[in-house]
């Protein structure tokens, strides 16, 4: 027997991940995502706080208990928090993209999105474009998927 | 009912990297559990049960690699458990450590891991998959953009600006330069931060951690163990965690009760800790606080969380030289903190082991001058899981 003696180097092993799932969303963000198909916001109020939650909720985080009422909030609102993504992530969209916490008419919790019909290729505009206060307007998609991408944020007219 | 007294005897780090070549991860993962073994001074032998930090599967890409470690952790024959808690992963380890011997069921319990999430470019892809798959998913979140979001908030609600924020790596860089096992250990300027590339604005290059390979490890003892080998560890006089709720969609308008761009959850966390250790005042009783911050943003609403000032004062202590090595009050992050070296299922270990070596004196050229009590905590998932403790060189009341 004769010890090896030759030092290959590092050896590296390379994998790619590759998983699929169906998640099942269950009836409250099922029929939230149907109604994006009407044009119409959707949230859930709580008997014990009363907050309208959106988007809809089955049971409220405080509270702990069902929530009973669905609600149709507005379609205007105000931005609340916001980031301007300039970085490309592996697996994520192309950069620039905005997005946006906004709190709708009607509702007492925020909704995510992205915010569109801005030019981002100026960080400085962008961002003053967007600062917490901002209203905007939801903007739906002609042509729906079924996701939470139906749906959008615009800068309401005249916001600039 | 008094809380016992836990025992930290021994601490370990390897230096923080980009990547490790060299070893597999098992391999890594033993060398946290002999640095530990060798600077507490006992064998595998003397350890009642282990527990092993790990975070996300994916991050790895080793589906439960706890299996895999089990015998780089002599772990054996022995009573073991995993924790993940995200980017708390490390620090709810040593805490699920301090319940086994604070329980009175073991005597000598070691933590130790390690971490390459940087052999993967898809960290903040794996990352992206924490939100809600109806309503988040199809939103590019990850946990750059949800602690830019943060950023957003806290600047809006105290009117401090990204100089504010570059002034936190500034300081950290300087520390680490001084720490040999830092990972990012070149200073930099207010500008250079400034002058680095956006991510998700406002966090810069400059704001945010490194993705870093490393391992570490810590070996907890009971109170009955200590006396009766003559040991003189350092001691964890409190523990302290909590909870925040998953949506950042309540954090913001008109009935949040806690805001994004605070930490309430987390002060809450820190209260538990300091309320167990008997502090009663952080900004005179603290020497060091090796706190959890993973962008620079994050490190100022930390600081006001752990008490060592005001709701949004940070922005002006920092401006004027606090909190930095060679000022008169709290020391934040001497070793650099995880803005400078962040081996996600280690770095609360790591936390744990710097305040260690500050309270014993021996972290060499980033030691605190006659420090004697620190705080560590540490964040997990959206600003979700919250682990602190607080640590002292005795068992003489903290005053
Ligand atoms: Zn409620």
């Amino acid at each position: 027997m004769s010890t090896p003696t030759t030092n290959a180097g590092p050896q590296f092993y390379e994998q790619t991940w590759d998983l699929s799932y169906k998640h099942a969303l269950g009836e409250t963000t099922s029929r939230f995502l149907g109604a994006l198909t009407e044009g119409k916001i959707l949230g859930r109020r709580c008997p014990e706080c009363e907050r309208v939650l959106v988007p809809a909720r089955s049971f409220c985080d405080r509270d702990h208990c069902a929530t009973t009422d669905w609600v149709e909030v507005g379609t205007t609102g105000v931005i609340e928090m916001f980031t301007v993504v300039y970085e490309p992530f592996k697996n994520l969209p192309a950069p620039p993209y905005a997005l946006a916490y906004a709190t709708l008419e009607g509702a007492d919790t925020a909704l995510v999105g992205y915010v569109r019909g801005l030019d981002l290729s100026d960080q400085r505009t962008a961002v003053a474009a967007l600062a917490v206060g901002t209203p905007v307007v939801v903007r739906f998609s002609d042509d729906p998927t079924g996701t939470a991408a139906d749906y959008w944020f615009e800068p309401a007219a005249g916001s600039n | 009912m008094s809380v016992p007294n836990v025992g930290v005897l021994g601490v370990g780090q390897t230096p923080y990297v980009n990547r490790r070549t060299d070893v597999t991860f098992p391999e890594l993962v033993r060398e946290g559990a002999q640095l530990a073994l060798a600077d507490a001074g006992v064998t595998i032998d003397d350890v009642d049960a282990v527990v092993f930090p790990l975070a996300p599967d994916a991050l790895t890409g080793t589906g439960n690699g706890e299996r895999w470690c089990i015998e780089a952790l002599g772990a054996a024959g022995k009573p073991f458990m995993r924790v993940n808690n995200g980017g708390a992963t490390g620090m709810s380890a040593i805490i699920a450590a301090w319940t086994h011997v604070a329980s009175g069921e073991f005597d000598v319990v070691l933590v130790a891991g390690a971490e390459r999430v940087s052999e993967s470019g898809s960290a903040q892809s794996v990352l992206n998959k924490m939100w809600d798959v109806g309503y988040e998913r199809p939103i590019p979140l990850n946990t750059i953009t949800m602690l830019a979001l943060s950023a957003v908030r806290y600047m809006h609600l105290y009117g401090c600006d990204e100089t504010d924020f570059a002034r936190v790596t500034v300081k950290n860089r300087r520390h680490a330069a001084l720490n040999p096992v830092a990972h990012l250990r070149e200073e930099v300027t207010v500008d250079d931060v400034l002058a680095s590339r956006t991510l998700a604005w406002p966090i810069k290059l400059g704001d945010a951690c490194p993705s870093s390979t490393g391992a570490a490890g810590a070996v907890l003892v009971s109170e009955r163990y200590a006396r009766a080998h003559g040991l003189d560890p350092a001691w964890i006089r409190g523990v302290g965690q909590n909870t925040e709720t998953f949506w950042m969609n309540d954090r913001v308008g008109p009935k949040a009760l806690q805001d994004h761009g605070d930490a309430d959850a987390l002060a809450t966390a820190f209260q538990r800790a300091y309320a167990q250790a008997g502090l009663t005042d952080p900004t005179t009783q603290i020497d060091v606080a090796e706190i959890y911050a993973p962008f620079s943003s994050v490190e100022l609403h930390v600081i006001e969380a752990a008490g060592l000032c005001g709701l949004g004062e940070s922005p002006k202590r920092l401006a004027q030289g606090d909190f930095a090595l060679g000022s008169a009050g709290t020391v934040v992050n001497p070793s650099g903190g995880v803005l400078c070296s962040n081996p996600i299922a280690v770095t609360g270990v790591a936390r744990l082991a710097e305040s260690v070596l500050q309270v014993k004196g021996r972290a060499g050229a980033h030691q605190v001058p006659d420090a004697r009590v620190a705080v560590a905590s540490a964040i997990g998932g959206d600003h979700q899981f919250y682990s602190t403790l607080v640590l002292s060189s005795d068992l003489e009341d903290i005053a």
